[in-house]
């Protein structure tokens, strides 16, 4: 076929139209949309639209310290309640603020609308105070964006913006709106029909795709799941179709980062995550199986490790919504271009009507358990000095009962906690998967509480990378919003560190922060509660005491500080070629060397 | 791409990796219908710098003022596995609303046109006259000294007509890159 048509449009039909300012229009489309919670900071070019905010109480609004701060809060707001995320900040250094969520927001497929104020239309392109191309500099890093340049399109984009960013495979909009766009009166229309004619996504997979994966699906005699963040923004259906299809066949599951909670951690299938800092047995299973059924993931770098070397002797089924992902990295068997709900449901129905028997999994099955018997994950525990895998343990079983939420910074920790918090739930695990952005976890820990009130909502830590969004703990105080960041303070940035390690002779160049910050009283100082531990033996204490803390709390956690991350797949290995115990610092090669 | 095909010719050991360096670059011209949107081009060109594909030629205009469509045609290179890449992200732009592999369309139409200026006199004066008359190259500004020709035709025709111009004093070159349509009353 050589020409690919997207679907036609859908006709629109208009609610009767009604008169505003274009500030109104964007509140009154924000609360048609059924947006409560929106994250934001003024200034010059959003006067008018925090003006519309005054006084009314549809939608709250969480005022950050810091643009970025804004940004990452909605985009944990929207990766745990799977509704669409929103953030309002000014142009020129507003904007280019958002550059780095936004930047998230794209790799890790979270639905966000960023409304930026822009200056006057006449002053665009004149170097105005506060001028910067917004859509230029944010049109490589959105999934889509605006510039507003008549009032009476105001409503329709934003409708559309919505539309568009929570669509198919989601991600963040940007809409640009002058200042005088603000002040302007134009029509308000409502968001009935409101599409983007040109993206209409394929939701349901093609009956022919379906019944080559069934055929698959039903011989595979070391058959494994590689599942993705694409199951956790299908939305909740998507996951309860995974655990079905998996009762159904058997097969054991692994995921990536992005993916944790869509399968049950206490279900004997599942593997634990794959990947560089994935488990032994789930990256042995991915090397060795002979179907490998890919749900909303994307095939990684960090998953897949050496990629001529990448599951040899497997056929391979992909479902994604976005079909550039299928065959971008590897070569699949059989695409399948679909939401992975319905895909997922599709293949239920499937492999029931064929009736077949499906091939004996006993010995995939104890081959697997082998690989478990190797118990990766397992460290040498201490009674002076706390484990950082020890505190992340402690954590997860003095937090596991109740209706908990996990962010993460990025580093050493945040793997360390995807090893060992395990989740039995989607949308209860916040991370920064593709960007790796340091800074993410507090901010978006705020977004989360201010969605889920009730709920245990921990950041779990470094000490480098709390620092880069320190100050949106004022955020959570005064908006009484009872985050706890859970700080595992290993005095260096781990990460960094490992990596010298490992690649650079042992050469420390810049990991390690001289200066320190006093972090209980620097909590005291940001008006949260410190908490300080460094004794294996009153660990359990402290956290029971930061969970019982009504308030935001700031815990420095004195871990160990050369703890190695491990295991690991050094960059340019195979999945079968995972560093266990320790490093000695030959692990990679030359070309190796060269990869991130 | 079709999405239900299972890739033929799978061995036992049927992993397709995509090792780039054995397949040979191909060129593609590929159409492309969009929004007449602000930016539009800025995100297509974006793609293709962003991503690092090539672009050899690119133009575009609204073709229908009515629906603000606007059709682009591009002429790339790539393997088959990134010239496959390039179809699927360009559908991901929103405003994309459709994409045509002209080069793989038995109904696909290529042309270009081609400004010439010949500067000569004598022999080579006259010579220049003849080849453009084989290539229905029309003259559309003559002097005593120089001519502009306009030649339309498949690009390697175009390229094909400048080198014979060289060695009878070609002065510059102006070339529109290729635009592109399918035969038949279908539309698109
Ligand atoms: C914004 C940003 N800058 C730099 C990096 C590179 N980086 C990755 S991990 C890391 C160190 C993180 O240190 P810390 O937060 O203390 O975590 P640890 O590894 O010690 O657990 C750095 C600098 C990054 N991921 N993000
Ligand atoms: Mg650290």
């Amino acid at each position: 076929m050589n020409t690919r048509t997207k679907a036609k449009p859908a006709a629109s039909e208009d609610a009767a139209p009604r008169t505003m300012s274009g500030a109104q229009i964007v509140v009154e489309a924000l609360r048609e949309q059924g947006v409560s919670v929106m994250f934001g900071y003024p200034g010059g070019a959003v006067l008018p639209i925090y003006d519309a905010l005054y006084g009314q109480d549809t939608i709250r609004h969480i005022l950050v310290r810091h643009e970025q701060g804004a940004g990452h809060a909605a985009e944990g707001y929207a990766r745990s309640t799977g509704q669409c995320g929103v953030a309002l900040v000014t142009s020129g250094p507003g904007a280019t603020n958002m550059v780095t969520p936004i930047t998230d927001a794209l790799m890790d497929s979270i639905p966000m609308v960023v409304i930026t104020g822009q200056v006057p239309t006449h002053l665009i392109g004149t170097d105005a105070f506060q001028e910067c191309d917004t859509t230029g500099i944010t049109r490589s890093c959105a999934k889509h964006n605006y510039l507003v340049t008549d009032v009476n399109q105001l409503a329709r984009i934003m409708h559309e913006a919505f539309y568009v960013a929570t669509a198919g495979r989601p991600g963040p909009v940007v809409i640009d709106i002058p200042k005088d766009i603000q002040f302007a009166t134009g029509q308000y229309i409502g968001k009935a029909g409101i599409t983007k004619p040109t993206y209409v996504p394929q939701r349901t997979p093609k009956a022919e795709a379906i019944k080559a994966a069934a055929d698959l699906m039903t011989r595979a005699s070391r058959p494994i799941f590689y599942t993705g963040g694409g199951v956790i923004n299908s939305g909740p259906r998507a996951a309860e179709k995974l655990r079905e299809l998996q009762a159904l066949t058997g097969f054991p599951v692994t995921s990536t980062l992005m993916g944790l909670g869509a399968f049950p951690a206490s279900h004997p299938d599942w593997l634990g995550m794959l990947g560089m800092h994935g488990s032994f047995e789930a990256n042995n299973a991915m090397h060795d199986c002979d179907l490998m059924i890919c749900v909303g993931a994307r095939f990684d770098d960090r998953v897949t490790g050496r990629i001529d070397a990448f599951s040899p002797d497997s056929k391979k089924i992909h479902i994604d919504i976005d079909a550039s992902s299928i065959n971008k990295i590897v070569r699949v068997d059989v695409p399948v271009v679909a939401d992975c709900a319905e895909a997922l449901d599709a293949l239920i129905t499937e492999i029931k009507a064929l009736k077949r028997q499906l091939p004996d999994l006993t010995a995939w099955h104890s081959q697997i358990d082998g690989w478990r018997a190797r118990r990766c994950f397992s460290y040498k525990n201490s009674s002076d000095v706390i484990k950082p895998q020890y505190a992340v343990e402690r954590l997860y079983a003095l937090t596991k009962d109740r209706k908990t939420y996990i962010t993460t910074e990025v580093g050493q920790h945040q793997m360390w906690a995807a090893q060992f918090y395990h989740f039995e739930e989607p949308n209860r695990w916040m991370t920064s998967g593709g960007l790796g952005t340091m800074g993410y976890g507090l901010p978006a820990a705020v977004g989360v509480q201010a969605a889920h009130p009730d709920a245990l909502v921990i950041d779990i830590a470094g000490e480098a990378s709390i620092q880069m969004m320190m100050q949106e703990l004022s955020t959570a105080v005064q908006h009484k919003l009872p985050v706890k960041v859970f700080i595992l303070n290993n005095e260096w940035m781990g990460m960094v560190r490992q990596w010298q390690e490992l690649l650079h002779g042992e050469r420390y160049s810049h990991s390690y922060s001289e200066s320190l910050p006093d972090f209980v009283m620097l909590a005291k100082a940001l008006g949260g509660h410190g908490i300080r531990c460094d004794k294996p033996d009153e660990l359990d204490a402290r956290i029971q005491e930061m969970i019982d803390h009504p308030g935001p709390v700031l815990f420095d956690c004195r871990v160990e500080r050369a703890e190695n991350c491990l295991p690991m797949i050094p960059s340019g290995s195979a999945h079968n070629q995972m560093i266990l115990g320790e490093i000695t610092g030959n692990e990679i090669g030359e070309a190796g060397r060269r990869l991130v | 791409m079709s999405d239900a095909s299972t890739k033929p010719g799978a061995g036992p050991k049927s992993a397709y990796f995509l090792s780039h360096s054995d397949e040979s670059v191909e060129r593609r011209t590929l159409a492309v219908l969009v929004d007449n949107e602000p930016g539009v081009l800025a995100r297509v060109v974006g793609l293709f710098s962003g991503r690092g594909y090539n672009i050899d030629s690119l133009t575009v205009a609204e073709v229908d003022a009515s629906q603000h469509r606007s059709r682009i045609t591009i002429v790339t290179q790539g393997t088959p596995h990134i010239l496959e890449q390039i179809e699927a992200q360009l559908l991901r732009i929103v405003p994309v609303a459709e994409v045509i592999d002209i080069t793989n369309s038995k109904s696909g139409i290529e042309r270009e046109l081609a400004l010439v200026k010949v500067a000569g006199t004598g022999e080579k004066r006259v010579e220049a006259l003849r080849i453009a008359e084989i290539f229905r190259a029309r003259v559309i500004d003559t002097t005593n000294e120089s001519f502009i020709f306009e030649a339309t035709g498949a690009s390697e025709k175009l390229t094909q007509f400048i080198d014979l111009m060289r060695p009878l004093g070609l002065v510059e070159v102006s070339r529109t890159g290729v635009l592109s349509i399918q035969r038949g009353k279908e539309k698109g």
